[in-house]
């Protein structure tokens, strides 16, 4: 497999920039390619998989956990003052459980888990292709590709959604602390207008589009670590960009989902 | 000798954009045999050790490892050929969050159905060739750069390789370190009868490993033949190249 390698320019003209940004869709597209080539064949690098998921759920789960909890809780402080306007402080928990479960809880643990493990895989798989353990694995008859790669991106895959689900959690216990701070409200009522708000078609399409965030993140990180170059400054560049690139494709694939989402369920509009 | 060579290098020119690496080499390694590649930095000599290994594909030519044709081969053939080949990269390319046990074991683990006791009996007989057998559970982070080197070496030669491939692997150590994993080299290649290709500019190891040495100016081969008489070549550049590297040592 040959992946098309962006070159990196210091100060890049106008052409440069183009054919800087043209390669590096191309590179991203063989990359996937290769992904779903490989993901089906053996081996299947269970332990790896396992392995991955452990450490990337491990390390960003204080850091969810802290955003989930002060999601909800900014969230229903904020919209009290609004909801109290109209008399229809009774809504806050639906206010915040249709806000949390359908856009905020995926969308900022999605951009928290990039900003966190995009750029982790871009420079730990960055540092392995300028050391040239990359190449080490290849000459020892092993597929780096497989092994590295495919094995990470599942892991991002899968692991998102049960953080997304566990943020989703917090924040509406975060909620919760706010109505009880400014609302005199049972937690049994709160948690009954909570359930009752929430369908199964807002639960299922918010968190199925972390699937797709997961992968982004995994991808993106993947491709940028094993396609650098130019030494621990490539490295470097690998792990920004990374970040920089998954952010921008989970807000744009946010947009496409929510409108194949509100085309699929037009009830959710 | 025609049918004891076990790598033949036909005619290959390697180019990366306009700047030609390798222009039309040929040469072929006989078994058993230990080949210098000399020449100054950037003249080629890891790329032709690359394009051996199949990491880089040459533009033109061919390479022959036993009867198998390494540019023509898909990348399951291409992976059978490098079972049998070893590769000692420069930096000796530890797995750094690997303990020096888990590197040896990981090619073996990965290419055969070997227990847990017969890969610890293999991993600690293959440290104490090149000494390391202390070291066993240390982190690639916490060894010298000529333990590194012995590690890296330890792991290339643990699958027992028919061809090892050395890519300057003296670079950056002292004299005395330069001479041991010199050495190592041939003691090693004599234990497991081995052929081995190594590149350097390194006269020290190239005088203990060489069998023949082959230098390289400009992608070509500018001498062939044995080390004592490239180092009394009349070449002007030779000359200037060979003092320059007495004065180092």
């Amino acid at each position: 497999m040959r992946i098309p390698r962006q070159k990196y320019f210091h100060r890049p003209n106008l052409t440069q920039t183009f054919v800087a940004f043209f390669t590096t869709i191309s590179g991203i597209t063989v990359f996937n390619y290769e992904f779903f080539k490989q993901v089906f064949l053996p081996p299947y690098e269970f332990a790896q998989i396992k392995k991955h998921m452990d450490e990337l759920g491990v390390k960003t789960l204080p850091i969810v956990s802290i955003t989930g909890f002060i999601i909800g809780l900014v969230l229903a402080m904020q919209s009290y003052p609004v909801l109290q306007r109209f008399g229809a402080t009774d809504f806050l928990p639906n206010t915040v459980a249709l806000s949390v479960v359908r856009e905020l809880g995926p969308v900022i643990t999605a951009l928290i888990f990039a900003g966190r493990v995009s750029s982790g895989i871009g420079a730990e798989l960055g540092s392995m292709r300028v050391t040239e353990q990359i190449d080490a694995m290849e000459v020892s008859a092993i597929n780096p590709f497989k092994y590295l790669v495919v094995t990470r991106v599942i892991a991002t895959t899968m692991i998102l959604p049960i953080l997304t689900i566990y943020v989703i959690i917090l924040a509406m216990f975060g909620g919760f602390l706010a109505v009880i701070i400014t609302e005199n409200m049972s937690f049994e009522y709160y948690k009954n207008a909570v359930v009752g708000a929430v369908q199964f078609g807002d639960f299922i399409p918010g968190v199925a589009k972390t699937f797709v965030f997961g992968y982004i993140v995994g991808i993106v990180g993947a491709f940028k670590g094993y396609t650098a170059d130019g030494g621990t400054a490539g490295v470097g560049r690998a792990s920004t960009t990374s970040v920089v690139l998954a952010s921008l494709l989970i807000l744009i694939f946010d947009m496409i989902l929510v409108k194949v989402t509100l085309v699929l369920w037009p009830t959710l509009g | 000798m025609a049918d004891t060579w076990l790598v033949k290098i036909n005619n290959v020119s390697k180019a990366f954009d306009d700047f030609k690496v390798l222009d039309d080499i040929s040469v072929t390694i006989q078994k058993g045999e230990n080949l210098v590649v000399f020449g100054q930095s950037g003249t080629g000599k890891s790329v032709l050790l690359k394009c051996i290994i199949g990491l880089l594909s040459p533009d033109i030519g061919e390479i022959f490892i036993k009867d198998k044709n390494v540019t023509k081969l898909n990348t399951k053939e291409l992976n059978e050929v490098r079972k049998n080949i070893g590769f000692l990269f420069q930096s000796a390319a530890l797995y750094d969050s690997m303990t020096v046990r888990e590197n040896l074991e990981f090619p073996l683990r990965k290419h055969t159905t070997m227990t847990q006791k017969e890969l610890d009996e293999k991993v600690f007989n293959t440290l104490e060739l090149v000494s390391l057998e202390n070291a066993i559970d240390k982190m690639p982070s916490e060894l010298s750069g000529g333990m590194r080197k012995r590690v890296g070496l330890a792991r290339s030669i643990i699958t027992d390789p028919e061809l090892m491939l050395y890519d300057e692997p003296t670079t950056g150590l002292d004299p005395i370190t330069t001479k041991e994993i010199s050495d190592l080299i041939i003691s090693l290649q004599r234990k497991l009868n081995m052929t081995s290709i190594v590149v350097t500019h390194d006269l020290i190891c190239a005088k203990i490993i060489a069998d023949r040495a082959i230098f390289l100016r400009n992608g070509k081969i500018a001498f062939e033949g044995q080390i004592d008489d490239l180092t009394k070549s009349t070449d002007p550049f030779l000359i200037n190249f060979f003092s320059d590297e007495i004065i180092k040592q």
